[in-house]
């Protein structure tokens, strides 16, 4: 026994074996049966057979899911893009000396804290047709005569995702680029300012090369979150109107557990991935290369 | 733009800036900013304290309470099952975090440290399982969980939430531990310590804060989850706090915005509470994770 304690490998193999077998029970073996389910039939309560890629067939020619399918890739550019400029903007501001520095930080923070289903509550109420605190502002302002049907409009209604969505991320980017920011010495923003850089210069020659292998990561997140966003839409739209911010996550469900039709949505799941993969491979590798193209190629 | 910039700027680093300027580039943004981010809490907090006529009017400022009310909370607490939910968040939540930080010391310790062949791609694979969204899983974990006989109970979330903790957990973890020095190790080896001993007596208290941001962590995570106890649970009674205010107080087409917002409010509370007194601890736990 203790010979076996001291030897690594089998006292790894034991280490590893709870993190193991839950990962592998409640992680891979549902990957696998996933990608098994989306070509079976199978409905709530019955086991399905075999049925190839009619599933994948069947959805291609499906209104509904190739809506959700660009519902989905423009939530997810729009939005990333959003909360990558908002959220190196306020990085930068934080990283200013300015009083309660800790403060303004903690406080920032909160949104990426709370539940985001619970402050998705807040925003319908935010968006409610009627009742609208944005509406009574704008309309005490005189901007707008009618409060406006944040939520009933295809397009107000996938505004208003998205913004909710940014609200909820841009603390997630910031803060974590304010973390890279922080490690840049002051003295390469002294060598620069002496050698006559301005303001631009400093932020485009300096900050940005020395930034971008954590904008890549944090970057890659929060693409890999937004794309398989459910909390916020579910919330909020239930994916309407007509349909018009179902994303494919919640297209799935809709399909899967409302509808019982578990091969179908576990189809529209499966077909995710090879864009998961894509969006990580662009924000991954794309920013990576320009990181080291940096020193030859430059402009 | 570009040539006005130079004009204005050439004079060097920010804190040689005037004031005027500052107060534009700086703290004007930072106040919109902040506003922004923290005005839907000022908005559920005003929204739980006001009574059901002052909410349904377009009348006076909606940004103030003129006749406070406890009427929502009280209605959430006596006539809801909330207190339920909470219990059973607070359950789920403690349980499957620290199932999580036993299970994730244990694997990033073996990975960081004992170093046992194919210590390198199981890391790896870690890191990989930290990119599985759980909105891919749900289905084929539902069926999973109907098997084993555990759904709509607690177990089916206990069992389940470790899948996106321990991955998070571990890799967090073993950047802590690469951070002891191993001679610490080697010298307890030497006189004799097994490797549990130098685990326990040695990596662990020198691993504290990593484990408090570990564990803070991994504890927001699974109070906040939201897709799988939407889909495993369908008890009133086993719900937890986020999934019981979306599909509960939710009833037919006249919104309770009062009591929405109060249990949103409370749901919020403790992890806000939690946050405000290991802020540092979240922040590394954060940006740690991000910058391995």
């Amino acid at each position: 026994m203790r010979r076996l304690l001291d030897n690594r490998n089998a006292l790894g193999l034991l280490f590893m074996l709870p993190a193991g077998v839950l990962l592998l029970l409640f992680l891979t073996y549902p990957l696998g049966l996933g990608t098994w389910l989306g070509f079976t039939d199978t409905k709530v309560g019955r086991p399905g057979v075999w049925i190839g890629i009619e599933n994948y067939q069947f959805l291609w020619g499906d209104q509904v899911t190739r809506l959700a399918l660009f519902n989905t890739l423009f939530y997810t550019v729009v939005a990333s893009v959003l909360k990558f400029f908002l959220g190196l903007w306020l990085a930068i501001l934080l990283n200013e000396r300015i009083p309660f520095k800790s403060f303004f930080r903690a406080a920032i923070l909160l949104p990426y804290i709370v539940p985001t289903a619970l402050s998705a509550i807040a925003f319908w109420w935010m968006f409610d047709s009627q009742f609208s605190v944005i509406s009574w502002v704008l309309k005490r302002m005189g901007l707008i005569h009618e409060y406006i049907d944040f939520l009933g409009d295809p397009w107000n209604a996938r505004w208003s995702v998205i913004a909710a969505n940014v609200w909820r991320g841009v603390p997630f980017v910031a803060i974590t680029l304010l973390a890279g920011l922080q490690t840049i010495s002051p003295s390469l923003y002294e060598a620069a300012a002496i050698d006559g850089a301005t303001g631009w210069h400093r932020f485009r020659y300096v900050t940005l090369p020395l930034l971008t292998p954590i904008i890549a990561v944090v970057m890659t997140f929060s693409v890999l979150f937004t794309f398989t966003d459910f909390q916020l839409i579910y919330v909020i739209t239930r994916g309407g109107p007509l349909n018009a911010t179902h994303l494919m996550a919640t297209l799935s469900f809709q399909r899967a557990i409302s509808g019982g039709a578990l091969g179908e949505g576990a189809a529209i799941a499966i077909a995710m991935v090879p864009f998961l993969l894509a969006a990580i491979m662009f924000s991954y590798f794309g920013l990576q290369r320009r990181a080291w193209q940096q020193g030859t190629d430059d402009k | 733009m570009s040539a006005r910039e130079t004009a204005t700027d050439t004079s060097g680093m920010s804190y040689l800036d005037r004031l005027p300027r500052r107060a534009v580039v700086v703290y004007l943004p930072l106040a919109v900013f902040t506003f922004v981010l923290l005005f839907p809490f000022y908005w559920m907090a005003t929204t739980t304290f006001k009574p059901d006529a002052e909410l349904l009017s377009r009348e006076g400022n909606p940004f103030w309470v003129t006749n406070p009310t406890l009427a929502h909370i009280e209605k959430l607490l006596f006539k809801t099952s909330y207190p339920e939910w909470m219990w059973n968040t607070v359950v789920v939540s403690v349980l499957s975090t620290l199932a999580s930080l036993v299970a994730s010391v244990l694997a990033a310790y073996a990975i960081e440290r004992l170093r046992f062949r194919g210590a390198k791609q199981v890391g790896l694979g870690i890191f990989l399982a930290y990119l599985v969204p759980p909105s891919i899983l749900f289905i084929p974990l539902a069926t999973i969980v109907t098997q084993l006989g555990i759904f709509d109970t607690r177990w089916a979330l206990i069992l389940t939430y470790p899948t996106f903790l321990i991955p998070f957990c571990t890799w967090l973890l073993m950047g802590y531990f690469r951070s002891i020095p191993y001679e610490l190790e080697e010298c307890a080896l030497i006189d004799g310590a097994t490797r549990w001993q130098v685990l326990t007596k040695i990596v662990l208290p020198l691993a504290v804060p990593g484990l408090i941001s570990a564990g803070i962590f991994a504890f927001t995570l699974s109070w906040n989850e939201f897709i799988y106890a939407l889909t495993f649970i369908s008890s009133s009674e086993v719900k937890t706090v986020p999934v019981g205010v979306v599909t509960e107080l939710v009833e037919g087409d006249v919104y309770h915005w009062g009591s929405l917002m109060a249990g949103a409010l409370l749901g919020s509370l403790p992890v806000a509470l939690l946050y405000s007194f290991f802020v540092e601890y979240y922040v590394s736990g954060m940006t740690g994770a991000v910058k391995e």
